[in-house]
């Protein structure tokens, strides 16, 4: 049986004002009925551009500088987008990245799912019904007729990215291209799509496409990968020989700087258990709870309940959980951006209820602030568009060490240089800055101050792996440099298990686990942990060269 | 009033799966070192225009003796004279070149706008901003009154403050400049409602800012844009309420020259002397033309 993707050296560039930008340079795919191949790549590394443009797709701006495309028996090479309608869908699916934006808030799913059908010629309402649903059970969704008629905002993420794989295998499509799919979704979520790709895969014996920037993920799940950096292709081959090594084969550079920074893929390495000193704790929680009262007669929503733990001084403490489980809302606590319903909370030798338990104000709630610093996930909306990155971490020190302006930008200026960013930068406003740039900046911006306690509100997460290894050591000296103690909310278990101490585990407000992360990654004691780290991607690397999918192919 | 992003509408599941939906993807910005040097985008032809004609015309506010021909006193030539090369934009009724008034009105017309649009922009700005920054009653008797203010037809409201102030040009500005309170003081505060929910304004707190500190430090820098655009747009609005309000006789007293009491001059003799009406009518058109596509390209540059 012939490939139902053969794209041979294509070339994609984009055209800007200062001229063409190639994206893409020469790659090529073959993808034979039921394998997967994984498009591997960290930001800008064109394995977007890569993926739309083999299936004929070109970004708005992009044009095809030269290579061919088959998709199954057809030449699309060059096709019109007119002219491309009628195979998309048909012919091949796509699984866009991002749920809540592909589908349309005012139809209900059913209604979107059966337009696929709708615009191949079906017309019969009754079998479109009976189909979508069939569709929608195929998806493991259960309650298929309740789900047909929910529109989306009705759905979780993980449902919803369960109706978008159901529009895009409607049509029984050859090949499905799948373009970071389940990177916004919780960990344990993630993990059902991709069994459900899976699944599907093996079943109708299609070919799968996936574009991830998770090495481990692509390790796990993919026959062959293409590693992209640039646009231009560092490794390709089977994922044996590619990140495992097999065959003899020697992984380029890039891909090796790659699987070294990639949390997932790294044997794990416990911190050893911090020395137990007489110093009372840095963070003190116990019994906390909070309550979000409802407004305008709705109900009360129940945050957190009954969350214990302790953080010695200079450690770090892992608080892990998905997306609801309440761990930033723990964070917002400590930091005195929220107050407590119930329980105590000591954070640097204060305890943030505040003297009459309403909370900090006024000058105790500044002193306070100046102990306790906060890094946020994201580098984008965490710093002022409009202030130069000097002056952004010249403020705390103005504020809080009542410095002169000139006095302040001298020893921003050194705080930068503290975290790599040369004296070039210092002019620079953060959109003319890197992602990892702008975190090295919050970073200096929470140091300024010279804080005892730093949280950390997922700090990597919004950045490429070679980004965030870079993120992660830089702040593993800084805590023995100035003997910090961080508070690292993640639902990152990989990144979790290389650089925390302790670990509390939280799910739906409740502390499900509490331990040296050695104790909960080793010997996880509640079922809801375990669950978590089975999620994490576990390559079968070598030793294992036994032929992909052999089993499929009778 | 504020352009909040909406959720995309059209995205269906036919753009996902099937049609070439647009989309942008990685390679867009370069946020790396190449970004350094803002990028001097083409600046477009109409846009050049009309700052030439808003420097033109500020310079003849500022100097109008520099580029009339006569005084805008002075009997120059017969009265009624249709547009010649001597005098460009004919003469009036009383035989004063037109081009020299309409020169000298630019005075008139451009300082008047410039007091309503501070008046309009320092109170509504003002009021918007504690408004939402306060919050609670204070946020709700605040955009009370300026809906009251809304619901009140512009020239209505300029007409009995000029009424109650008396005429003159100071006069008519503020009433203006009242009209403008409201726009102000609405887009004021629903940007400053957003930029206060940002991370940065919590970040900024987080490094011992105080309320006034973080106001004037991050948040109205950061609110400020289209209020700016508003203000360009605002100009141009003010100076036609300015003439609109000198057509009625509310402006300055003649026989000073400014543009809305020319065009009422000459509005009997339409069929006679077009010219006396039309030239200046022209430049008041152009003139706020040029403000709205200037505030069209302070909006645009988010």
């Amino acid at each position: 049986m012939s490939a139902v993707l053969d794209v041979r050296d294509l070339a994609v560039a984009y055209e800007t004002r200062r001229g063409r930008v190639v994206a893409v340079d020469g790659i090529d795919i073959r993808i034979e009925p039921g394998e997967a191949v994984a498009l591997v790549g960290e930001t800008g590394s064109g394995k977007t551009t890569a993926a739309l443009a083999s299936i004929g797709l070109l970004p708005r701006g992009a044009v095809r500088l030269r290579g061919s495309v088959r998709l199954g028996a057809q030449d699309i090479t060059g096709w019109s987008p007119r002219r491309l309608e009628r195979i998309l869908g048909r012919d091949v699916g796509l699984v866009p990245q991002d749920p809540a934006a592909s589908l349309d808030p005012l139809k209900t799913v059913g209604w979107q799912i059966g337009e696929v059908l709708r615009i191949h010629g079906e017309r019969d309402r009754g079998r479109i019904a009976r189909e979508v649903q069939g569709l929608l059970e195929r998806v493991g969704l259960a309650d298929t007729a309740r789900i047909a008629h929910s529109y989306p905002h009705e759905l979780s993420g993980g449902q919803r990215q369960r109706v978008l794989i159901a529009g895009a295998i409607a049509l029984r499509p050859g090949l499905i291209v799948a373009d970071e799919s389940t990177s916004a979704l919780d960990v344990t979520v993630q993990r059902t799509v991709l069994d459900l790709l899976d699944d599907l895969r093996r079943a109708d014996r299609s070919g799968l496409l996936f574009v991830t920037h998770d090495l481990a993920v692509a390790a796990e799940r993919a026959d062959r990968i293409i590693v992209l950096e640039g646009g231009i292709v560092q490794d390709a081959g089977d994922v044996r020989a590619v990140l495992g090594g097999a065959g003899g084969h020697r992984a380029a550079p890039y891909t090796q700087r790659l699987i070294a920074n990639a949390p997932a893929l790294q044997p794990a390495r416990f911190r050893e258990a911090p020395p137990t000193s007489g110093e009372p704790p840095a963070i003190e929680v116990a019994g906390l709870a909070k309550v979000f009262t409802g407004h305008r007669g709705r109900p009360d929503v129940p945050a957190l309940e009954g969350v214990s733990f302790a953080v010695p001084r200079g450690t770090t403490h892992a608080i892990v959980g998905e997306s609801g489980s309440g761990k930033s809302t723990v964070a917002r606590i400590a930091l005195g951006f929220e107050t407590a319903s119930a329980g105590s909370v000591r954070v640097a030798g204060t305890d943030v209820s505040g003297p009459d338990g309403s909370g900090l104000r006024g000058a105790d709630l500044r002193r306070f602030r100046r102990r306790v610093q906060l890094v946020y996930q994201s580098p984008y909306a965490s710093l002022n568009p409009s202030l130069s990155i000097l002056d952004t971490v010249a403020e705390p020190l103005r504020r809080f060490g009542g410095l002169s302006r000139r006095q302040a930008r001298r020893e921003a200026g050194e705080l930068l240089e503290r975290v790599a960013l040369a004296a070039t930068l210092h002019d620079r406003r953060p959109r003319e800055l890197s992602g990892g740039q702008r975190q090295r900046v919050a970073i200096a911006r929470a140091l300024a101050p010279r804080p005892e306690v730093l949280v950390l509100d997922e700090p990597v997460s919004a950045l490429d792996v070679t980004v965030q290894a870079q993120i992660l050591t830089l702040l593993d000296d800084l805590q023995r440099e100035f003997g910090l103690t961080y508070l690292f909310i993640s639902h990152d278990l990989a990144v979790v298990r290389q650089i925390s101490d302790t670990v509390t585990v939280l799910a739906h407000g409740r502390v499900e686990e509490t331990g040296t992360t050695r104790d909960v990654f080793e010997r996880p004691q509640s079922a809801y942990t375990v669950a978590l780290l089975d999620a994490i991607p576990v390559p079968s690397l070598p030793p294992a060269p036994v032929p992909a999918i052999i089993g499929d192919h009778a | 009033m504020t352009a909040l992003a909406p959720a995309p509408l059209r995205g269906d599941l036919t753009d996902v799966v099937g049609g070439p939906a647009g989309r942008d993807s990685s390679p867009a910005p370069a946020p790396e070192p190449a970004a350094r040097r803002r990028r001097r985008s083409r600046v477009s032809p109409t846009l050049l225009l009309s700052s030439a004609v808003l420097l033109l015309v500020v310079a003849w506010a500022v100097a109008p003796a520099l580029f009339a021909p006569s005084s805008a006193y002075a009997q120059v030539a017969g009265a009624l004279q249709s547009p010649s090369l001597a005098h460009p934009f004919g003469t009036d009724s009383v035989g004063r070149d037109q081009l020299a008034r309409v020169i000298f009105g630019a005075r008139e017309s451009l300082l008047g706008a410039a007091i309503a649009v501070s008046v309009g922009l320092v109170v509504g700005v003002l009021l918007g901003a504690v408004a939402a920054s306060v919050g609670g009653v204070a946020d709700a008797i605040v955009m009370r009154v300026v809906d009251v203010l809304l619901a009140i037809p512009g020239l209505l409201l300029a007409l009995t403050v000029v009424v109650l102030l008396g005429t003159g040009t100071a006069n008519a500005a503020l009433a203006v400049g009242v009209g403008s309170i409201a726009g102000f003081a609405r887009l004021t505060r629903s940007e400053v409602v957003q930029v206060r929910r940002t991370e940065y304004v919590e970040a900024a707190y987080g490094s011992g800012g105080t309320f006034l500190s973080v106001l004037f430090g991050h948040i109205l820098p950061n609110s400020l844009r289209p209020v700016l655009a508003l203000l360009a747009l605002q100009f141009g609005g003010a100076i036609l309420a300015l003439s609109t309000l000198g057509f009625l006789g509310y402006g300055v007293t003649p026989p000073d020259p400014e543009w809305g009491m020319i065009i009422a001059q000459g509005r009997n003799l339409l069929g006679a002397a077009w010219w006396v009406t039309a030239f200046p009518g022209f430049v008041l058109l152009i003139v706020v033309l040029a403000t709205n596509r200037l505030s069209q390209a302070i909006g645009a540059r988010r």
